[in-house]
């Protein structure tokens, strides 16, 4: 086989030049590879974050650019944190994740450990449950509006179908006592899939061994679920349960298209109303503030819990 | 058939069976209701009780796809309509003016999806082999920030971006959509790669190294055919995700980049939205996602829970 240029050279060459004839050495290949997806996010994720806690020590507002702007310490610190509104709207989420989680857990788990006893085109039926959760949130939250209409939405005919309520009587959006419960229901419709997946991988995990053993050992099927099923699940559950909550933390498109935050502010999730504040009050640098208070608050809890988690793994 | 102890009965399977047929029956009448209407009249998809029985039109996609105006009875009878679509438009005395902004918005989606998506899986397939086989210092504290920063609510993010665009002109612009899909999504990419790489044995890129190869020729010739099933996945976790991406759309597009999810709620008709059109609209925006998760499910299903468990 006839060498080629390039390998007469690095013949001729001591190695080390060689090395650097033949291709580049592998720190630097990875530096190359590393390199643009790191001034990516340095660019668009870190120096954003290192400009809003700047701006959040200021009065700066986004639209009056050219006004002065002044550095005024932890005030607006202070203010959130004395707001009451705030903590209206605190409340409004809490109740959000509280029971989109508590919905999601119990169908979640019942839909895998059913679809776990591998009837037949279990396959296909999981897939047409998943699909909800891979559209899109607002097209998706929008016409959600529709099916909640009083008189007119499929929602309300379907609920007075079976409760002979008139479908006029109740409004899912419009009245206060029930719109913090749309979203709710929407939410769960939509994810629940997401904890049914994670907990039929937990399942999964479970060696058939053991039940086996446990079958031998006389266990009733009560106590192989308690003792075996639940705490070998419990780990992938619990961490449905930190992605779920993370990600209502954040939610903003599915609830701002169904309800807006309204009626009134009952549905203002922090999202919603991190949004006023931003981009319709205008308030930059309170609102900057007020998004470094929610990024530490789900950061603290994210790491507290992921600790409890590992705890759980442990045993 | 050998006996096993902990298969479970027939009558198990079957009371299983029937409860998650009925629970996906559930959960798809909404996803039905909105490839129903979009082919009712204004008329019949605002009636009471709800139709499921009614005369199928195509009025919702021909409003989602035009602009009319109302026209004078003599305007309308000196010019006759031409094609199918302008007898739908002159029941109601209108004319066709000319097209949608819709067909825009959808290919605006299209551009800034594909878009951002080859370039975090280009990027994110990069840095994850170089994650999988050089020691990076400080490796795995940045991967966790990185992830950590996802953790922040999109609006939280957009302030210093919606500020930052504007200085550098790129609030509005498909190139500003992309990247930021881009640094949205890599984080996430980087770490299912990695995954994917890490599963590749070293020895076979170690024995084309000895073969003569060079580490880039060992990489794309050894390292990414193996990982393209992986690298598929990845992609369409990342496109699924700009396709469907609504905050930073709505607050830092208006026009020319806007996608279709902040544009679709806004299709108003006469009297308030157009629920035919809005529901037109939905079904072309939601129906390419459906099938894709219906034909990649094994790839697709898989993925979720890895992209989970891992973390």
């Amino acid at each position: 086989m006839s060498e080629t240029t390039i390998e007469r050279a690095a013949k001729a060459t001591p190695p080390s030049v060689a090395r650097k004839i033949r291709g580049l050495s592998d720190r630097a290949i990875a530096w190359i590879f590393v390199g643009p997806s790191i001034f990516l996010l340095l660019a668009i994720n870190i120096f954003p974050l290192i400009w809003t806690i700047n701006l959040s020590f200021t009065n700066f507002r986004a639209n009056r650019p050219n006004r002065e702007v002044e550095y005024i310490g932890l005030r607006n610190y202070e203010r959130i944190l004395t707001d009451s509104d705030i903590w209206l709207t605190m409340q409004a989420t809490a109740h959000f994740l509280f029971w989109t989680i508590a919905l999601q857990v119990v169908i979640g788990f019942t839909l895998a450990y059913l679809i776990n006893k591998k009837f037949k085109g279990n396959d296909l039926w999981t897939t047409i449950i998943v699909l909800p959760m891979m559209l899109s949130p607002a097209v998706v939250g929008n016409f959600w509006t529709f099916l909640y209409q009083p008189q007119i939405g499929l929602f309300n005919y379907i609920v007075s179908f079976f409760t002979g309520l008139e479908p006029s009587s109740f409004e899912m959006i419009g009245s206060v006592a029930l719109a913090p419960w749309a979203i709710v229901i929407v939410d769960t419709w939509m994810w629940t899939p997401f904890v049914m997946l994670i907990c039929l991988a937990g399942l999964r995990s479970i060696p058939d061994y053991i039940y086996e053993a446990a079958e031998i050992d006389r266990a009733s099927k009560w106590r192989q679920f308690w003792t075996i099923t639940v705490p070998m699940v419990l780990p992938f559950l619990m961490l449905a349960v930190l992605f779920r909550g993370i990600e209502n933390f954040k939610m903003f498109d599915l609830v701002v298209q169904l309800t807006g935050g309204g009626p009134g502010s009952v549905t203002e999730l922090t999202s919603i109303n991190l949004k006023r504040e931003a981009f319709e009050k205008w308030r930059t640098g309170y609102a900057s503030a007020y998004a470094i208070i929610l990024f530490v608050t789900v950061f603290g809890l994210a790491s507290i819990y992921v600790k409890a988690l590992n705890k759980v793994k442990e045993r | 058939m050998s006996y096993s102890l902990t298969e479970p009965s027939k009558r198990q399977k079957w009371f299983a069976g029937t409860l998650v047929i009925l629970y996906a029956v559930v959960t798809m009448i909404p996803l039905a209701w909105i490839f129903i209407t979009g082919f009712k009249s204004p008329a019949d998809a605002i009636s009471y009780p709800p139709q499921v029985i009614f005369e199928p039109t195509l009025e919702g996609y021909v409003n989602l796809f035009t602009q009319r105006t109302r026209q004078t009875q003599e305007f309308l009878e000196a010019n006759p309509p031409e094609e199918w679509y302008d007898e739908i438009v002159r029941q109601y005395d209108m004319v066709i003016v000319g097209p949608s902004k819709f067909g825009e918005r959808f290919l605006n989606s299209v551009i800034i999806g594909f878009g951002s998506t080859f370039l975090s899986v280009f990027l994110g397939t990069l840095a994850a082999y170089a994650f999988s086989r050089f020691k990076v210092p400080l490796a795995d504290d940045l991967l966790f920030f990185i992830l950590s920063t996802r953790m922040m609510p999109p609006i939280a993010v957009a302030i210093p971006i919606f500020l930052m665009y504007r200085e550098l002109g790129l609030s509005d612009t498909h190139l500003g959509m992309i990247l930021l899909y881009t640094a949205v999504n890599i984080s996430l990419a980087v770490w299912l790669l990695k995954g994917f790489i890490d599963e590749i044995p070293r020895e076979y890129e170690e024995a084309a190294l000895i073969d003569g190869y060079t580490r880039f020729q060992a990489f794309y010739k050894i390292v990414l055919p193996q990982a393209a099933t992986g690298i598929a996945s990845t992609a369409i976790f990342c496109l699924i995700f700009a396709w469907n991406e609504y905050a930073f759309a709505v607050l830092l597009t208006s026009g020319t980049a806007q996608t279709a999810p902040p544009f679709i709620p806004t299709i108003i008709g006469i009297g308030g939205l157009d629920w035919p059109a809005v529901a037109a609209g939905a079904t072309l925006f939601l129906l390419p996602v459906m099938i894709f998760t219906v034909m990649l499910r094994k790839h697709l299903l898989r993925g979720i829970t890895f992209g989970a468990v891992r973390k």
